[in-house]
């Protein structure tokens, strides 16, 4: 099998990998890069529990070739957090009990936090539609909804 | 007690019993930090991946390995034959039947294993199930669990010597005779066919497992996507003890688990083999199922054809209560259901209300499906009863031309009759079922709803409201009733207070997202006054925590929250005794507060929880043990009996068909709260696992056995968009016999939700003389019925 040399930033950091055309960058991230808090619950795209962001834009890690990602900047669960600070996304699922097992809770972040950057105060029903390729099976949704909700308030007047 | 009484007893620093603490469990999760199967990583450790019967029944009739033997990085391939060698190739379920771990010569539902290719890297395992070749002659397929049980149907277990037919098992409860005679005598009686579907509860962790055979040490570690971590260890010892897994060289480990509503029960073939591969390799082996794998092999749920008949007076009085089950089991019998209850607690049928007469029965067959019978987030069968009841009981009222709400309040059994004894035998601890459903009626105005509905009926539109009164049975269980493959139901706790007054705390349950670490944390804290942030809580490693059967059923805090309560009374009646020495006074001139004890009508003469533990290490009595620890077994006096009201609001479109659940009002009594922002956070889950098999989820079969609902592309999942926002309150009646008075709360909503939804879908369309629909009600079901009454758009 062909194999590729690509270069990413994950996280921040320059990283460079041998990867066979197959490889899926959610295993990139999971295996080659050791980040285990991107998971996998499906295996056609549904769930969206391997969410990461790919140039800002989140993406069904599942669904994306390795060497689709080379030269792009991915972000993972691992990367909200900056310098010390929780994202206000993460706060917020905390404050609001947003999670319960937290295996859906790493995608549901990267999908919320990109949500939050490009709409700042964005209604339920927006919330609700971003969030309709996540599927949670602990929550209910409503919970989840909140912490968005309190998120964008905490963002907006930080 | 009202609900007035949540005021927390100990103050926001101690964060005792009735504090919404914001969990331990949340920094790791939060940061992309937890520890789930598939994280782990192990030096050489390889993986396997499962071949898996295209056919539903069929005979193997050749396994050709040798191109998948020549990928490169493909290790081995284990099949039936291999496990034979070493008497592993069948194994027991839970429930006491058998199954096949890898076939010998034939398969018996679609998606079975049928050998296991090992390989060094995850893509190349899978490479390697491609490339094994199977031969198979596929064989006739029962599908239809009524025609399984008629007779002269072919015998489908042809491994059970002497078995004659496709009966898994018969389960009766009550006095047949008397309620046929009671049911005649009455003036009304409805008959309901309620079919539960086949579902699945769909974690969003599959399962898996890493095997961890050191020969060297001859030392099995299993970390395992388990809810009964203690159980799968005993059970591996009994199968595999004459390989040498005895019990002592077993370590289970269950490390975070992606929820389990049940499915993490049993143990599935996959991880029999893939411990078989790494003790013959003796290298660490990693199962990952996928998710086609997860819905289309373990075990599902439900799958109960229930004939309800149910009797009453003219004026609306309930009498007699008759419930006949089909239960299809698929090719064994893998339910998780105590050992004397093979139909687990469905005799719970006769619900909220004062019957006096009552008989049920199930019988379960076999069928070339996969096998199982576990629970779906609902004690052992509850789900299927309460949906039975309450489903009879609105068509009782359609009969009748009553409010549902009315006939309801009508016939509960009343607040000064508990506790209750009920004539399938139960005895119902405590409830207040009349202010449950009054309080619900309240929030959402069901006269007003009432009103609108009469209204838009005038205008052709279509609203529904649903009401369903549950009684939840949970906490199993009395050792002198329940087992599972005879390890009694107890739970354990054990306490550990160290000399700086911090604690770790040990527990024989396993948290599958149900917030464990916080709550017993703040038991601990309610009964000690040490602070829940200074109690360590762990569970799932079996070579730490004290022995218990695990975390389903909504079982932990009824057991060992219990234990945990009482360990802890242990360690501060020694606490009292140190704190005696210390002030040179008696013990019985003591008082507690939470966090100390101070001498009666001398409060300044006090020692702190602390100061106890310091002393217990560095200056304890002469004659008193040092340190202070505690254990204990929690054996319950009784189950315990949650109960709600909910009512539910939907809209029905004329064009599509499409249920939209406008509103939906729950109100919750579990006993005494622990956490109220985590039980209301369980309560919106279960309401979430409520709406899905009401209105979408379903597994099904067409004539060959083939499955249809065999991944999320077609197994519909709601998301954000169908789940409606949830309203929760409660009410508050303490279980008298549990030693806080909690009763446990994690699956109530899933067996509350459903009728409420099924029964606002009918009374939305009863106008029109609907009196049915099977569930889940689909778009397409509901247009298929407008269309009949001439009124689709």
């Amino acid at each position: 099998m062909a194999k590729h040399n690509i270069s990413v930033t994950i996280n921040g950091a320059a990283r460079d990998a041998e990867v066979d055309s197959r490889l899926l960058l959610v295993h990139l991230i999971r295996e080659n890069f050791r980040l285990t808090g991107t998971h996998v619950g499906c295996d056609t795209s549904h769930c969206g529990a391997c969410t990461v962001q790919l140039d800002g834009t989140p993406v069904k890690s599942c669904t994306v070739l390795a060497v689709q990602a080379d030269g792009c900047k991915i972000t993972t669960v691992e990367g909200l957090e900056q310098g010390g600070k929780l994202h206000p996304v993460q706060e917020g699922f905390t404050e609001k009990h947003g999670l319960q097992c937290g295996f859906c809770t790493p995608g549901m972040l990267m999908t919320t936090s990109a949500l939050l950057a490009r709409n700042a105060n964005p209604s339920e029903q927006e919330i609700r539609q971003a969030i309709s390729g996540n599927l949670c099976r602990c929550t209910g949704y409503v919970n989840i909804v909140k912490a968005v909700q309190y998120a964008a308030e905490k963002a907006r007047n930080a | 007690m009202s609900e007035t009484d949540m005021t927390p007893r100990t103050d926001a620093k101690i964060c005792g019993m009735g504090h919404s603490m914001k969990r331990k469990e949340d920094p790791r999760f939060i940061r992309g930090k937890g520890n789930y199967v598939d994280d782990i990583q192990l030096p050489g450790m390889l993986y396997m991946d499962i071949v898996r019967s295209p056919h539903a029944h069929a005979r193997i009739k050749k396994i050709d390995t040798s191109k998948a033997l020549k990928i490169p990085g493909v290790l081995a391939v284990i099949d039936g034959p291999t496990l034979a060698k070493y008497n592993l190739h069948w194994m027991p379920t839970i429930s006491a039947d058998t199954q096949m771990v890898l076939p010998i010569d034939e398969v018996m539902y679609q998606a079975q294993e049928v050998c296991a290719v090992i390989a060094t890297e995850r893509y190349i395992a899978a490479d390697g199930v491609d490339a094994v070749e199977v031969e198979y002659e596929p064989l006739p397929v029962m599908v239809d669990p009524h025609k399984s049980l008629a007779p002269g149907a072919p015998v489908l277990r042809k491994d059970k010597k002497d078995k004659k037919d496709n009966l898994a098992f018969h389960w009766e409860a009550g006095n047949k005779a008397d309620a046929e005679r009671a049911l005649a005598a009455c003036d009304v009686v409805v008959r309901e066919q309620v079919y539960l579907p086949r579902i699945h509860v769909a974690s969003m962790e599959t399962c898996g497992c890493v095997a961890d055979f050191n020969s060297a040490e001859g030392k099995l570690t299993l970390y395992m996507t388990t809810q009964a971590p203690h159980a799968v260890r005993t059970v591996l010892a009994l199968v595999a003890g004459h390989v040498g897994l005895s019990e002592e060289r077993i370590r289970v480990v269950s490390p975070d688990i992606g929820g389990g509503f049940g499915g993490k029960v049993p143990v599935y073939p996959g991880y029999v083999v893939a411990v078989a591969a790494s003790v013959v390799i003796g290298k660490p082996v990693k199962w990952i199922e996928d998710r086609m794998e997860n819905l289309q092999a373990d075990s599902f749920a439900r799958d109960y054809h229930m004939k309800v008949e149910l009797g009453a007076k003219k004026d609306g009085t309930m009498t007699a209560l008759k419930i006949s089950t089909v239960a299809d089991h698929g090719y064994a019998n893998a339910s998780a259901n105590p050992s004397k209850f093979p139909a687990g607690l469905f005799s719970i049928c006769t619900g909220s209300y004062d019957l006096k007469h009552a008989f049920c029965e199930v019988d379960a067959a076999y069928t070339h499906k996969p096998p199982g019978g576990v629970a779906y987030r609902c004690s052992f069968r509850v789900t299927e009863a309460v949906h039975a009841i309450e489903r009879a009981t609105d068509a009782l009222a359609q009969k009748l031309g009553m409010d549902p709400a009315e006939l309801r309040m009508k016939n509960f059994i009343r607040p000064e009759q508990f506790p209750y004894k009920s004539i399938l035998g139960w005895e119902y601890d405590s409830g207040d079922y009349p202010r449950a459903l009054k309080k619900a009626m309240d929030i959402i105005d069901y006269d007003a709803l009432r009103k609108e509905q009469a209204e838009k009926r005038k205008r052709g539109e279509l609203m529904g409201i649903g009401v369903c009164s549950f009684t939840e049975i949970v906490g199993a269980g009395p050792s002198k009733h329940f087992d599972i493959l005879g390890l009694k139901m107890f739970d354990s706790a054990e306490i550990r207070v160290h000399p700086t007054g911090k604690a770790i705390a040990r527990f024989g349950t396993k948290s599958q997202g149900q917030g464990h670490e916080t709550t017993y944390a703040q038991i601990v804290a309610e009964e000690l006054g040490i602070p829940a942030a200074h109690v360590q809580v762990e569970e799932g490693d079996t070579d730490t925590a004290p022995y218990g059967l695990g975390t389903y059923a909504s079982r932990s805090t009824p057991t060992s929250g219990a234990a945990c309560a009482l360990a802890a009374r242990k360690i501060r009646d020694k606490a009292r005794d140190i704190a005696a020495h210390l002030l040179e006074v008696s013990p019985k001139d003591l008082e507690w507060e939470p966090g100390k004890f101070y001498v009666k009508g001398a409060p300044q003469m006090a020692k702190t929880i602390q100061e106890c533990a310091f002393a217990a290490y560095t200056n304890h009595p002469q004659g008193m043990e040092a340190g202070l620890e505690a254990t204990h077994y929690y054996d319950p006096p009784n189950l315990t009996f949650p109960f709600g009201s909910y009512i539910c609001v939907v809209d029905i479109d004329r064009g599509t068909g499409e249920v939209k659940v406008r509103r939906f009002v729950a109100v919750d009594d579990c006993g005494n709260i622990i956490n109220p922002m985590i039980v209301e956070g369980q309560i919106h889950g279960g309401l979430t696992q409520g709406i899905g098999p009401a209105l979408f989820e379903e597994i099904s079969y067409d004539e060959e056995g083939n499955i249809s609902g065999g991944s999320f592309l077609d197994y519909y999942v709601p998301t954000a968009l169908e789940t409606p926002k949830w309203e929760t309150d409660k009410t508050i009646t303490p279980s008298p016999h549990h030693p806080f008075g909690a009763k446990g709360v994690g699956e109530s909503a899933t067996v509350g939700a459903p009728p409420a939804i099924h029964n606002a879908v009918v009374d939305a369309l009863a106008h029109l003389g609907v009196t049915h629909f099977d569930i889940p009600i689909t778009p397409e079901k509901v247009w298929q019925e407008l269309k009949a009454k001439g009124i689709a758009e």
